[in-house]
């Protein structure tokens, strides 16, 4: 018996709006408001709320069979509860049909887990929290940004009382190995480890609708086919596609709704196969042995590396100046800085910086509102600096700071005095102004 | 296979854009084994005289013969120089410098930079379009006494030249529209410009355009049929620069540099507005233009208007050594053009290492991924990238290096090659006609 472990990522970036050198130090607003809120809807219309209906009435039908687990960002999450509540709404229908497990990650999506531990950890404790809030459900299992992945993040990821983690299933980690096993990680083999079975998930959600795929095109029947052929003694397939892959990567013209409760249904029906939630493969499955990682992995681009968010110097001097912050933000507990904070670390930002986009543009330029890697950079490190200045103004990174922060706050203080006593005065002057002329009538 | 081309201005009297370009396809194209050029051009300088012969004819119009040989090509090639009354000149200081030599009265000069801007509601009037007419007589001359399988015209001036050779030999004539009427005069166009270029392009048996935009304004503005027009993109001369004069560079402070003509087709002025903008925020930092032009005044009063005289320079005119210079100098070059057919400046500026911010309008921004582009009315994007190229020190290193390489990549020969297809499969198709 082959137990299918079906996955979907649901992420949105907030976007930035253009955001001038100009507006440095004058505007402390950073969003695309319009843009966050298109998009969101545009998405939640075509995708996730079609999807999420499908999955509820399976989930129905097919008796407590169909299993699924979900990893949604915080960030998305706060874009539900702006722009689409229905979203979250249809999700806490699915939550209460047991078949769906929330997975743990960044709260932002973002590459903390890459750079400081403190963050990582403050960032995954902050996701927790809002999953248990909206869905009642504390995570076991834990999903890094972007899938990435390496023993020290495993461990660290262990010692948050995580017991499994998934990760992509990149060839030249795995080698001559199978990612449908399950492995443990190399440093801390407590922690089991799922790997991605990224050509199977692929299928799905890059090549269903391409007409020049020689598989094209691709039928239930055809894909459970190939779930039966793999060698008997594999134990798990993950499968973990985007949720965007349903209806909006994948139109729903092409048939990928269609495709997908055909293979839900085939799957539940096949005497081999059966879907498992996370928490079940852990209980039924034996790890085979262990994966060893040493440099970090990720699902993206042919090399499977960190390229794309950190592969050259724009991207990584952003990335440095960020985290620069990190200590002062450690301290700070004011809510405005704490969530411009949260989405500045969104991994999308060093993702529209990359330049591999002139190379292998397609996948790339897909999610990219900045028209070349340059522009994206430009922006965000406006949108920094404007950042740093607040927080400097808060927590001053020196004496000269210091004493500025300390003169701002006296002449704030001194402007909100000079206000409330210019409001007394005027007070006090009226009733005068008209005691004089009724003294006159008399 | 011999190629009749009509060309401009050749070196050692280098020019603008349009001169380098011809000069730097024609070298290409002498790299390639199959291919011979017998180069036409217009008599400029007068001060390389060699062997004159009198070609006889409706008339006497001296014709000087010379061969060039290229570095690095063991062929030579044939350059004819006809003694035309026409002095293609470059720059006001280009122009006085002509005028102290002795020239016959009836001499007309005429400024080149990239298009043959022509005034002709000025002194010039119609006749240059009888010099036109004259070069076009003598390239029949020069037609019927040597032998080619195809003539190459570029830009509008020698159109009536190629057709001329057309009609005499009935052998293929390929143009090459570097810059159309619409690019210079910007939208003020002169009937007879137009007229001679529509003809040619109506003539020519294939049209090569140095960009998409360009090819766009063909159809779109000469009502050409697309299939007959290709796009052959221009190059950068990889020879490395030499520059010996040693300004020493204050280093804590950046430059950024406008270089080309001063003239509404380049857009100096959103180059002053975005200087503005940035100088309004940052101290440390110097705007220069570099060059010449009917505008020149206007942005100076533009740039005393706004007060920031103290950190915006103008150069005048800049020599080929002054060029190297002062890209040694920059920090960031700006192309901002209004109607930029292709633009060799970014390129010139990218190989010297330095990072480039240039316009949508422009034809090289077609083909450069590593450089800034932005539309060239939009002041505050041109602000905000030129702040961000100082201020976040990661981008321009990345600019610098990248775009060392990608434009090191724009070789002629590349171009040539395209070039020597085009004249294949004109000559096939034409074979199959007879």
């Amino acid at each position: 018996m082959k137990s299918i472990a079906l996955f979907f990522q649901v992420h949105q970036p907030f976007r930035y709006r253009r955001y001038r050198f100009f507006d440095i130090g004058n505007d402390h607003y950073y969003y695309d408001d319009y843009a966050n809120e298109t998009i969101l809807r545009k998405v939640a219309e075509t995708s996730y709320l079609p999807a999420n209906e499908l999955l509820l009435k399976l989930a129905g039908e097919l008796e407590g069979k169909f299993k699924v687990a979900f990893s949604v960002t915080g960030t998305a999450l706060d874009q539900f509860q702006l722009y689409a509540p229905e979203v979250i709404e249809s999700f806490q229908q699915l939550a209460k049909t047991g078949c769906v497990e929330f997975l743990s990650e960044t709260y932002s999506h973002s590459l903390s887990a890459l750079k400081d531990k403190t963050i990582f950890e403050q960032e995954v404790k902050q996701h927790e929290q809002k999953i248990f809030e909206l869905f009642g459900q504390k995570p076991k299992v834990f999903r890094n940004t972007e899938m990435i992945y390496s023993d020290e993040i495993g461990d660290c990821v262990a010692k948050m009382g995580y017991k499994a983690m998934l990760t992509e299933g990149a060839r030249h980690v795995l080698g001559w190995k199978s990612p449908n096993f399950l492995y443990v990680n190399a440093a801390n083999p407590r922690l089991k480890v799922f790997m991605r079975n990224y050509k199977l998930s692929d299928d799905i959600s890059f090549r269903f609708s391409n007409s020049n795929w020689s598989e094209y095109p691709l039928t239930a029947e055809k894909f459970i086919g190939w779930l039966t052929q793999l060698n008997r003694k594999e134990e798990v397939v993950n499968l973990f596609l985007n949720y965007e892959s349903l209806g909006g990567r994948q139109p729903k013209e092409s048939g990928i709704f269609n495709f997908f409760e055909h293979l839900a249904r085939g799957i539940v029906k096949h005497p081999e196969l059966k879907f498992a939630t996370p928490a079940e493969v852990l209980a039924e499955v034996q790890p085979v042995s262990v994966i060893s990682v040493p440099h970090p992995i990720s699902w993206a681009d042919e090399e499977r590396d960190l390229t794309a968010w950190l592969g050259n110097e724009m991207q990584k001097e952003a990335f440095e100046k960020l985290y620069e912050m990190s200590p002062r933000m450690g301290r700070c507990t004011d809510e405005e800085l704490r969530k411009d904070w949260n989405y500045l670390q969104v991994s999308d930002h060093f993702y529209y910086m990359s330049t591999k986009l002139f190379s292998s543009g397609e996948v790339h330029s897909y999610f990219n509102p900045f028209e070349s890697p340059y522009e994206a950079f430009l922006n965000y490190m406006n949108v920094l600096s404007d950042f740093q200045i607040r927080l400097n103004s808060m927590f001053p990174k020196n004496e000269q700071e210091q004493e500025i922060a300390a003169l701002h706050k006296i002449i704030n203080e001194k402007d909100e005095k000079i206000t409330k006593l210019e409001k007394q005065l005027t007070r006090l002057q009226k009733p005068r102004t008209r005691k004089k002329t009724t003294k006159k009538k008399k | 296979m011999k190629v009749l081309m009509f060309g401009w201005e050749f070196p050692p009297h280098i020019s603008g854009g349009l001169g380098t370009a011809c000069y730097g396809l024609t070298k290409g194209l002498a790299g390639l084994k199959n291919i011979d050029v017998l180069f036409v051009v217009p008599k400029m300088f007068g001060d390389e005289d060699q062997s004159i012969i009198k070609l006889k004819g409706a008339n006497t119009v001296p014709v000087s013969k010379t061969q060039i040989e290229f570095e690095g090509t063991q062929k030579k090639m044939e350059t004819i120089e006809i003694k035309s009354d026409i002095v293609p000149y470059l720059s006001e200081e280009d122009f006085w410098e002509l005028k102290k030599k002795r020239f016959p009265a009836k001499t007309r000069f005429i400024q080149t930079d990239n298009g043959f801007k022509i005034n002709f509601s000025g002194k010039y009037g119609d006749g240059l379009i009888e010099e036109i007419k004259n070069y076009a007589l003598v390239a029949e001359l020069i037609a019927t006494e040597n032998t080619f399988d195809v003539i190459h015209s570029h830009d509008w001036l020698t159109y009536p030249a190629g057709i001329a050779a057309k009609n005499k030999t009935g052998k293929p004539l390929i143009i090459h529209v570097h810059a159309t009427e619409f690019d210079r005069s910007g939208g003020n166009i002169n009937p007879v410009v137009y007229s001679i270029e529509r003809e040619g392009m109506e003539m020519a048996d294939k049209i090569i355009a140095v960009s998409n935009l360009t090819r766009n304004t063909i159809i779109e503005k000469y009502y050409i049929p697309p299939e007959k027009i290709e796009i052959v993109y221009n190059a950068v001369d990889s020879s490395p620069r030499k520059h010996n004069l040693n300004f020493r560079k204050n280093e804590n402070e950046k430059i950024v540099t406008f270089l080309g003509r001063i003239t509404m087709q380049k857009g100096p002025e959103y180059f002053v507005e975005a200087a503005y903008l940035v100088l309004k925020k940052m101290e440390n930092v110097r705007f220069v233009m570099a060059g010449s032009g009917d505008k020149m005044t206007t942005m100076i009063k533009r740039v005393a208007e706004l007060g920031i005289a103290d950190k915006f320079h103008f150069t005048g005119f800049l020599k080929e050594d002054a060029v190297a210079e002062m890209f040694r100098l920059s920090d960031v070059c700006v192309m901002p053009s209004v109607s930029e057919p292709f633009g060799i400046v970014p390129l010139e500026a990218m190989q010297a290492g330095v990072p480039v911010i240039i316009s949508n309008q422009s034809g090289v921004s077609e083909i450069l991924d590593h450089a800034i582009k932005i539309d060239f009315w939009d002041t505050y994007a041109m602000a905000d990238s030129i702040y961000g190229l100082l201020k976040y020190p990661s981008m321009s290193k990345h600019l610098k290096k990248a775009g060392k390489i990608e434009a090191g990549k724009m070789k002629w020969d590349n171009s040539a090659q395209q070039v020597s297809k085009i004249y294949r499969d004109v000559l096939i198709k034409s074979n199959v006609k007879v």
